[in-house]
């Protein structure tokens, strides 16, 4: 392989991809280089048992950005298509359910059947949310901005003045509101607005997903406007389930970066990043093969670029205290069951069925991960994505894709072995209860803990967001004050991925800002 | 003067407490890092002189010591400090700074590379948690070995003989900042050619059970060679007129500086000729020390000065003029040098006053007759070592 580079990008997962793409479509010549034999990294489909397949880790799409979408044709990639929009179904004891969809008034009507009051607060609430966080995602296509502001390049200046007049115009009551909860836990926002626990189960479910925190601790509702900022114009407008699973969007990624000219290597691990006279200057991967390039940007996360692929004694040790010390305590297990039927209770039309009937519910189940145990009674999310694209498992058969909320990485006393039992265990005991039967049909099941995660995806700690998405983890202090720019300390060495603004989801919108930055340091000479 | 009357119950003792107490004719007893530690035996005088006309010995144990050892102790050691570790052979010492992130100072000392990967740091506050961060990733051990080694400074014109005469095979041999290792009379002795007073001089270590044995022993010898005790008050004239900075008293350490501005980094603190920015590897603050350099960032830079008169200027301003309109500096140490007869301080200037010769106006408040008088003199930059005798280093 003598031919030459301009950038090599580590890790073939969507914000690598994407920032390949960018790369290309400016002139560069980016690699790609990838330590398994399939693209997409965490959005990947695979085969969990004979015949069956599902989206590995994340599932369900909501984040991928507009603009990502436009600049590299995504839909010329057949990505719109790919996708069926889904709604939400509580499942509640005693076999009561609430069915959150697209259609208005079915959902007030289902809403209505439990509280009368939510019904009404239901489609305000989530609306006002949603006006808030769309205005916080106008920064996520933005490079955040350095706190010293004189040392901001004009355009990102003026990013930051727009963001604050978008705040402003949100209104006073609005930008009030927003200051009010930005910090607070969403136990006492959901006691704001709603009376059953039904709904705020669901909000504390939604606003804990991937964090390790529990709907009781601050900063879970800054975790639900980053969530619901997507559901807006940042975003895809709601949840979809990729048709052939999440694996699908990454070939659609990747069918777009090779379209734009960027070389893509599978399995090529990179053993460290190569640095000569304390600048990046290319990769060693394992096997000892040199790839150079004056760029090497690594979509891996933050604690995995800087402390295992750059060799020690490079970095200072202050900067590598904070990223040591960034929370990545992953707290979400993925589970894929091969279902011989349907269970009872679940309709064709079901996209996302949701556990977390109450506040309190949820909060134990957090209560067990403060303690480093695996949730007795997990707040569980539940999804068939056979029933939108049979092709994913055999004939008459179908696959459950399941995220386990909470099984912490950091475990007090559980062995990580004892911890892939457990969350099989206690998610069938939780869904024999919503959906009687389904046990008894279940012919092969996968767990992956987050300790699984870590070790076949690379993601530190099993975090999904390569870094717990709160305040202190979040903008100009992703991954580390002064380091938000995607322009890692070494000369030549950026970040690309989740651990960097805006964090995580399958959004690209790191690898596109990454991206941009990276094209504006080489046309100034930086 | 720190007071040790109320620390008496948790002030820890060195191995040399004993003949020092004897020795001491006033209440000489201060604390350094929790142990006695002698601030002066009779008068700082004639310590002062018997390491400049004689030789002295200053009980140096409570230094904190710092082994590093491992696979990867060479490459490690050389991160943390400033200086080029790979000019630096076995056995040998040198005189460096390690930073923080910024390029600040944490602190200054001496590493000892006893072995390829075998050192020991010096420091005169503690670091082993800084030591165990910056560890991080590198195959080392790092080891606080300040009790299993006690020390006594030898210093002065006359401390080679008296070496020699204890029988202390090759040691006109030992270049300055070199290390060796022998037994005299059965009793393992590391001796390094290294000191805080700018004379020829030696470091003695020896194991803690030795220690009144050394003590003994280099009275004996050395009576005839003109050997007395010293305490830290003499220290400091004499490191003062060698040039050698103190840790927060010519500068603040930069993890206990109170606001980071006032942490200041090795140029600024005069000592920019131990930063390696040419070495070959990375270390702990040298893109931040490489941009200060490039771009000029030092704000001021701690130099010596030469003061009219026979004042001394302790915390004294430094004007441009006499007036004393245009404020520029304060001094960090002074005093009158019995030796040289000049006054003597260091002071943090502009850099574009450092320039030997460049004269500045000085504001000194002394005391005559139960008043505070003020006098505003000249002062000129100076080469910060006032004292560097041929000796030190033939």
């Amino acid at each position: 392989m003598s031919k030459s580079f301009d950038a090599i990008i580590i890790g073939g997962g969507h914000n690598g991809l994407v920032t390949a793409s960018y790369l290309a479509k400016a002139g560069l010549k980016p690699l790609v280089v990838e330590a398994g034999d399939q693209l997409g990294g965490c959005a990947v489909t695979r085969e969990f048992a004979p015949g069956f397949r599902s989206s590995a880790v994340a599932h369900l799409l909501h984040a991928l950005h507009p603009r990502v979408v436009a600049d590299l044709g995504l839909e010329g990639q057949g990505l719109r298509g790919l996708c069926k929009p889904v709604g939400t179904g509580l499942l509640l004891p005693e076999g009561r359910r609430i069915d959150i969809t697209h259609d208005a008034a079915a959902t007030a009507a289902s809403i209505g059947a439990v509280s009368k009051a939510d019904a009404e607060a239901y489609p305000r609430v989530m609306a006002r949310l949603g006006k808030l966080a769309t205005a916080l995602g106008t920064f996520l296509t933005r490079t955040p901005p350095n706190p010293a502001i004189a040392q901001n390049d004009f355009q990102t200046k003026l990013a930051l003045g727009m963001f604050a007049l978008q705040l402003r115009m949100l209104g006073k009551k609005d930008m009030l509101e927003l200051t009010r909860i930005l910090t607070m836990n969403v136990a006492d926002l959901a006691n704001d607005h709603f009376e059953s626990d039904a709904i705020k189960g669901l909000l504390s479910f939604e606003a804990t997903l991937g964090v390790y925190l529990g709907p009781r601790s601050p900063n879970t509702v800054f975790n639900l406007l980053y969530r619901l900022s997507s559901f807006g114009k940042h975003g895809m407008g709601g949840l979809y389930q990729p048709l052939g699973g999440m694996g699908a969007v990454a070939e659609a990624l990747a069918k777009a970066a090779r379209a734009a000219g960027a070389d893509i290597r599978l399995q090529a691990p990179v053993e460290r990043i190569l640095i000569e006279k304390e600048q990046a200057v290319g990769v060693v991967l394992q096997g000892g093969e040199e790839i150079r390039a004056p760029i090497v940007a690594s979509s891996a996360d933050p604690q995995r670029t800087l402390l295992k692929l750059v060799p020690p004694g490079e970095l200072d040790t202050e900067f590598l205290k904070r990223i040591r010390h960034l929370r990545m305590n992953g707290c979400v297990a993925k589970l894929h069951l091969a279902l011989d039927g349907l269970p009872t209770g679940v309709t064709q039309s079901d996209g996302r069925l949701v556990i977390a009937p109450s506040i309190n519910y949820v909060e134990r189940a957090f209560d067990c991960a403060k303690y480093g145990r695996v949730a007795d009674h997990p707040a569980l999310e539940v999804t068939f994505p056979s029933l939108a694209d049979p092709g994913l498992a055999p004939a008459g058969k179908h696959v459950a894709s399941i995220l386990f909320q909470y099984a912490p990485y950091k475990l007090r006393e559980t062995p990580p072995a004892v911890v892939r039992e457990q969350v099989l265990d206690r998610t069938l005991a939780t869904l024999e209860q919503a959906m009687p039967g389904l046990a008894a049909k279940v012919t092969a099941a996968e767990v992956l803990t987050p300790h699984d995660l870590e070790n076949r995806f690379g993601l530190s700690g099993g975090q999904w967001h390569q870094g717990e998405v709160t305040l202190d983890q979040m903008f100009f202090l992703r991954p580390a004050a002064q380091f938000q720019q995607y322009r890692m300390p070494i000369p030549g060495l950026w970040l690309c991925g989740a651990g960097a603004h805006p964090g995580g989801n399958v959004s690209g919108a790191a690898g596109a800002n990454a991206a941009r930055e990276i094209i504006k340091a080489r046309k100034n000479g930086r | 003067m720190t007071h040790v009357q109320h620390l008496k119950p948790f002030l820890r003792k060195t191995p040399f407490f004993e003949p020092i107490d004897r020795l001491m004719h006033g209440n000489g007893w201060i604390r350094w890092m929790g142990y006695y530690s002698p601030a002066f035996f009779d008068s700082e005088q004639s310590e002062y002189f018997a390491t400049r006309h004689g030789a002295s010995v200053y009980d140096v144990s409570p230094l904190i010591k710092y082994a590093i050892r491992g696979k990867d102790a060479a490459r490690f050691a050389n991160y943390l400090v400033t200086r080029d570790l790979t000019k630096v052979k076995p056995m040998q010492a040198a005189y460096t700074a390690w930073c923080d992130d910024d390029g600040k100072m944490i602190e200054e000392g001496t590493i000892f590379r006893l072995g390829e990967n075998d050192f020991i740091l010096n420091a005169a506050l503690h670091q082993l948690h800084w030591l165990d961060e910056s560890a991080y990733g590198f195959d080392v051990e790092i080891e606080e070995i300040s009790d299993q080694l006690a020390g006594l400074s030898l210093q002065g014109p006359t401390s080679r003989e008296i070496l020699q005469q204890m029988g202390v095979q090759g040691i006109e041999k030992l270049p300055h900042f070199g290390i060796m290792e022998t037994t005299v009379d059965g009793h393992w002795l590391r001796i390094d050619r290294a000191g805080f007073t700018g004379d020829l001089g030696y470091e003695l270590w020896v194991k803690p059970q030795d220690g009144i044995w050394l003590w003994e022993t280099l009275f004996r010898i050395g009576d005839p060679y003109k050997i007395a005790p010293m305490g830290s008050q003499a220290l400091d004239w004499l490191r003062i007129e060698a040039g050698f900075i103190l840790v927060d008293a010519d500068y603040t350490g930069s993890h206990h500086a109170l606001r980071p501005t006032s942490r200041v980094s090795p140029f600024e603190a005069g000592i920019g000729w131990c930063v390696g920015l040419k070495k070959d590897a990375y270390f702990v603050g040298k893109r931040a020390l490489r941009a200060e350099k490039e771009k000029g960032l030092s704000r001021h830079i701690l130099i010596g000065i030469e003061v009219e008169g026979r004042k001394p200027a302790p915390g004294s301003f430094l004007y441009a003029d006499r007036a004393g309109k245009q404020e520029i500096g304060i001094t960090t140490s002074a005093m009158w040098s019995p030796g040289l007869k000049k006054n003597i301080a260091f002071a943090k200037v502009p850099p574009s006053f450092v320039k030997p010769g460049t004269q500045m106006w000085i504001e000194i408040w002394y005391p005559k007759e139960h008043k505070i008088e003020r006098s505003m003199v000249k002062c000129w930059a100076a080469n910060r070592m006032f004292y560097d005798p041929p000796r030190k280093k033939a």
